[in-house]
């Protein structure tokens, strides 16, 4: 079953074509990768997705519930989740805070019972606890737990971030460019997380990434992004030797687009 | 000579707890919303007002009057929320504020229709004879009052710093793109924080009618409110209290050092915006507010 799937999108401001008839999908259980030039759409198109902007026309449905018809907040209790481009954490917020917003729309307890904090209200914050706790030692970051997410390096801010969408129990995850600013050794740390969380608890992964080394290795599927229309759709191996994508991407075909 | 003084540190102190408490709802709209509120020492008189009509004119016993005052304050958040705020959500800042002015002018000329401008008084709730603390005489409403303040404070510091509600309104306060994307709906709770705000003014505007008696010159309290924000940092609710505390001390101290030492009267009313003046130049994000550091 086709988990998300997204059908002649179009999204313009005033006019301007930001998306033009986008269509692709994104199979139960994988990794697809959105790439492209800056500027192609890649960030409108997760932005579509999320609820931040309405597309002008076009259908986007997860597991056949159209999407479009929810409001933003509401499409999290269906399974969606999302990272930022420029971190969004809430930077007051202790670790530990971040994460547990990221569970808020798991959470139903009454004002009453939590402020009482007996029976099932506690039961229910324990286990809310409990899976906080296995997302923090998943991406490591125990040692920050209490810490104020705003003063964190950046390298670990990023974590925080995937672990605030971890803690929403998504079941689709869309990453806008994770390793962006990362060194080599962070970049391999966020693949693996990525390649784990897809693997051991199933997620499906739409990731955004400029960083071609890792597109073309951890995703099972990529579609590629020119001035807001698909360009290339197909498996990392088929993309890479599309000469067109290596046309539209660096503007010559001797550039070293095949990676690191 | 002392007595005097300590005398005038009491009034402060219980002033100062009603200016913390305006400042508390000034503060949440700050944060969540970033809307600069002009109409929240309205809402303290329209607070005021509703519980006045409902005790004296309604003849409802107090304690009955001040419950329905809060029913109607939540009432009047959501009103003003619903009609006046959301439909400017994504407009500009300078519009937003207008219409808070508005609404402070709409509030108050309601006020005077209603009730006239004459001063109203609350048939007295506690008893006058004054308790004595460490030997100075202290009406009971001032205890009252400051304890009322006090336990509004503490229940709402609670409740922002540990109840899902609160921790949500943080967030928001932080980053509403992320906030929406976690599953919060922003505009809810961007009605919750008024509704707080309305719900901490009137009953501010409740006790201070206790004390004082009301008049439709009440609403101009909300403009005391500004120094005690400023000092505090417009976005931290501990320097909402601290900063309340603080003007209404130094006013209430000033003034009296200015009648005894320089023999001039009406320093009151200037004391606040002094202090509003020097916190701007030395310290503008205020005791406990967000120093922006950028990081490059």
């Amino acid at each position: 079953m086709a988990n998300l799937e997204v059908s002649s999108l179009t999204l313009t401001f005033r006019g301007l074509a930001a998306l033009m008839d986008v269509s692709f999908i994104v199979p139960e259980g994988q990794i697809v990768s959105l790439i492209g030039p800056n500027g192609a759409g890649k960030t409108s198109m997760l932005n579509c997705i999320s609820g931040r902007y309405t597309p002008d026309c076009g259908q986007i449905s997860l597991d056949g519930l159209d999407l479009l018809r929810l409001p933003a907040h509401r499409r999290t209790s269906l399974g969606l989740s999302r990272t930022f481009q420029n971190i969004a954490l809430f930077k007051g917020l202790s670790v530990l805070d971040n994460l547990m917003v990221g569970r808020h729309h798991l959470m139903d307890t009454g004002l009453l019972a939590s402020i009482l904090y007996f029976g099932p209200a506690r039961r229910k914050e324990d286990a809310h606890r409990l899976k906080v706790e296995e997302i923090i030692d998943f991406l490591g970051l125990s040692p920050y737990r209490h810490q104020i997410a705003g003063r964190l390096p950046y390298g670990v801010q990023k974590r925080v971030e995937l672990g605030r969408a971890l803690a929403a129990e998504p079941r689709l995850i869309l990453l806008d460019e994770p390793m962006a600013g990362m060194n080599l050794e962070e970049t391999e740390d966020m693949a693996r997380y990525i390649l784990d969380l897809n693997e051991e608890w199933a997620i499906t992964t739409l990731l955004v990434e400029h960083d071609m080394g890792v597109v073309m290795d951890i995703s099972d599927q990529v579609v590629v992004l020119d001035f807001g229309s698909v360009l290339a759709q197909g498996a990392p191996g088929e993309v890479q030797q599309n000469p067109e994508v290596v046309r539209a991407y660096l503007g010559s075909e001797d550039s070293h687009f095949l990676g690191r | 000579m002392l007595e005097y003084y300590l005398q005038l540190l009491v009034n402060g102190l219980v002033v100062g707890s009603i200016y913390s408490l305006v400042a508390l709802g000034f503060v949440i709209i700050y944060k969540a919303t970033k809307v600069v509120n002009f109409a929240q020492g309205e809402l303290l008189m329209v607070g005021a007002y509703v519980c006045y009509a409902l005790t004296v004119q309604a003849q409802v016993p107090f304690v009955a009057a001040f419950l329905l005052t809060l029913g109607f304050s939540v009432v009047l958040g959501l009103a003003v929320e619903r009609l006046a705020l959301r439909p400017l959500i994504g407009e500009a800042h300078i519009s937003v504020i207008m219409v808070t002015i508005g609404l402070s002018s709409v509030l108050k000329s309601l006020v005077q229709l209603f009730w006239g401008t004459n001063i109203q008084v609350f048939p007295e709730v506690l008893p006058n004879t004054p308790v004595f603390i460490a030997g100075m005489p202290v009406s009971p409403v001032y205890i009252a009052a400051f304890a009322l303040s006090f336990l509004l404070f503490a229940g709402f510091s609670l409740f922002f710093k540990y109840s899902r509600l609160g921790i949500a309104m943080r967030a928001t306060a932080f980053d509403q793109q992320a906030a929406q994307s976690m599953g919060i709906g922003v505009k809810n709770i961007f009605a919750l924080s008024w509704c707080i705000a309305c719900v901490v003014s009137c009953v501010g505007g409740v006790i201070l009618g206790n004390i004082n008696g009301i008049n439709a010159q009440l609403g101009y309290m909300g403009l005391k409110v500004f120094p005690a924000v400023i000092l505090g940092g417009l976005d931290s609710l501990l320097g909402a209290a601290v900063g309340g505390l603080i003007i209404g001390v130094l006013e209430n101290v000033c003034d009296g050092l200015a009648k005894d030492v320089l023999n001039l009267s009406g320093f009151k009313e200037v004391a606040a915006f002094v202090v509003l003046v020097v916190i701007l130049m030395i310290r503008p994000y205020g005791l406990f507010g967000t120093h922006e550091i950028e990081r490059v």
